[in-house]
């Protein structure tokens, strides 16, 4: 829905709306009585809901306005990840970047919460989770060599991944997610909706930490005993 | 000097730094939520409204008043024809138009006394007081208080059109005009609803 008060030129679209529709029962109220009028806005009324509501179209949102990448031979990622950040298979795919290519990364984990506590401004819990797994993968990272820089953003993924490329000029954007049906970002849209608002490259990771973690215990468990 | 002149020229080709979320520009989330608290102050008043004249179910304007409604229909024109110069003289700013700014917020400005000076003016030739029963009051109420918006609206014009003969707006800043802008289209369109309530319907 658009706000109309983000801007002037919104309020004045939306005065000239309130203006157009209130025109038909001014005259109506005029020339015949109350009574037809308030039949008039009454029509109006549902005719306004049934635009709302039914016959909408969903317009894909406008590109969003990026830093220019810079062209100094280096590769620059934008990781967006939260309960993810610890797969293994994330892991992978940055590490199975081409080598000799240098390799900026820019880590985002958006502070999830719950809809209570996002509108009770209750987030100091969800962003310290958010730090904690983040700072895991970041020290993981650096490590293995990568210049990796990471911070907590907004908690839709989306508006957290465009707070970032405003700062960070990525040449590529890789999301990591739940598999489907357990994903509640899939579930959103958030790949779909990425790759419509940047105009950048976007890379689905799915990591399945149930199945990786049960890996790891059969791993543990076929060891030879000492 | 210089510097900052590179400094500027480097932050102007690209987006503002963000240090917090870019969902809501937070000047503009300040005008959003004093407009939505202004707008339940109207709120109360047209809850007056229709209690007077559906619950009650007072005649209105009970004989033998009646409301000017003509010239609340040419107020209406005034202050519609005033959202139409505000949103050109925001539109000449953003096109570096400075002169065109300065003439749109003149227009409007002397538009918004005009609509003022005529309220007034129907005020003292309506025949009834604010004391001749609830019907009296309401509309006094009412109309008093969009009038009192349209005072606060015409306080902000006059500050914009100060600071716009001091060249303080540009293409880039001009986010004084644009809040006074919002804010006299919101005034315009209360107007809109008061009219049509309490004149027409």
């Amino acid at each position: 829905m658009i706000n109309p008060l983000r801007s002037e030129e919104d309020a004045f679209r939306f005065t000239l709306i309130v203006a157009v529709l209130l025109a038909p029962i001014a005259l109506v109220a005029v020339i015949w009585s109350t009574g037809a009028a308030l039949a008039v806005a009454g029509g109006l009324v549902i005719g306004l809901l049934v635009g709302l509501f039914v016959l909408r179209r969903e317009q894909p949102p406008p590109k969003a306005d990026l830093r220019p990448r810079r062209r100094d031979g280096k590769h620059r990622i934008l990781v967006v990840a939260n309960e993810t950040l610890s797969g293994r298979a994330l892991h992978s795919e940055i590490s199975g970047r081409p080598p000799g290519t240098e390799t900026e990364l820019r880590i985002v984990c958006p502070a999830l919460n719950t809809k209570i506590k996002h509108w009770t401004n209750e987030e100091d819990q969800a962003r310290a989770d958010a730090q904690q797994r983040l700072e895991g993968l970041l020290a993981s990272l650096r490590r293995d060599g990568f210049d990796a820089r990471g911070e907590i953003g907004d908690d839709d993924p989306v508006q957290a991944m465009e707070d970032a490329l405003r700062l960070f000029p990525a040449d590529e954007v890789m999301i990591s997610t739940h598999p489907p049906g357990r994903s509640n970002w899939l579930e959103h849209d958030v790949v779909e909706r990425a790759r419509e608002r940047f105009d950048l490259p976007v890379t689905h990771v799915v990591v399945d930490l149930a199945r990786e973690r049960a890996a790891a215990r059969s791993n543990i468990g076929a060891r030879p005993a000492i | 000097m210089e510097s900052a002149s590179i400094a500027h020229a480097a932050h102007a080709a690209h987006p503002p730094e963000a240090h917090q979320s870019s969902r809501v520009d937070s000047r503009l989330l300040g005008v959003l939520l004093f407009i939505i608290s202004e707008a339940m102050l109207f709120g109360s008043f047209f809850t007056a409204y229709f209690f007077v004249r559906v619950v009650q179910g007072v005649d209105w304007p009970p004989a033998p008043f009646e409301f000017p409604v003509l010239i609340a229909s040419m107020n209406t024109a005034i202050l519609l024809v005033s959202s139409g110069t505000v949103h050109w003289a925001l539109h000449s700013i953003k096109k570096g138009n400075r002169l065109g700014l300065q003439v749109g917020l003149v227009v409007t400005f002397l538009l918004g006394v005009m609509f003022l000076v005529t309220q007034v003016n129907e005020y003292f030739k309506a025949g009834f007081s604010i004391e001749d029963g609830a019907f009296a009051s309401v509309f006094y109420g009412l109309t008093g208080l969009h009038g009192a918006h349209v005072f606060v609206g015409l306080t902000l014009l006059a500050i914009m059109n100060i600071r716009t003969a001091r060249g303080h707006f540009s293409p880039e800043s001009h986010m004084g005009v644009e809040a006074a802008g919002i804010y006299w289209h919101f005034v315009d369109i209360m107007w809109i609803i008061v009219w049509s309530t309490v004149y027409l319907l």
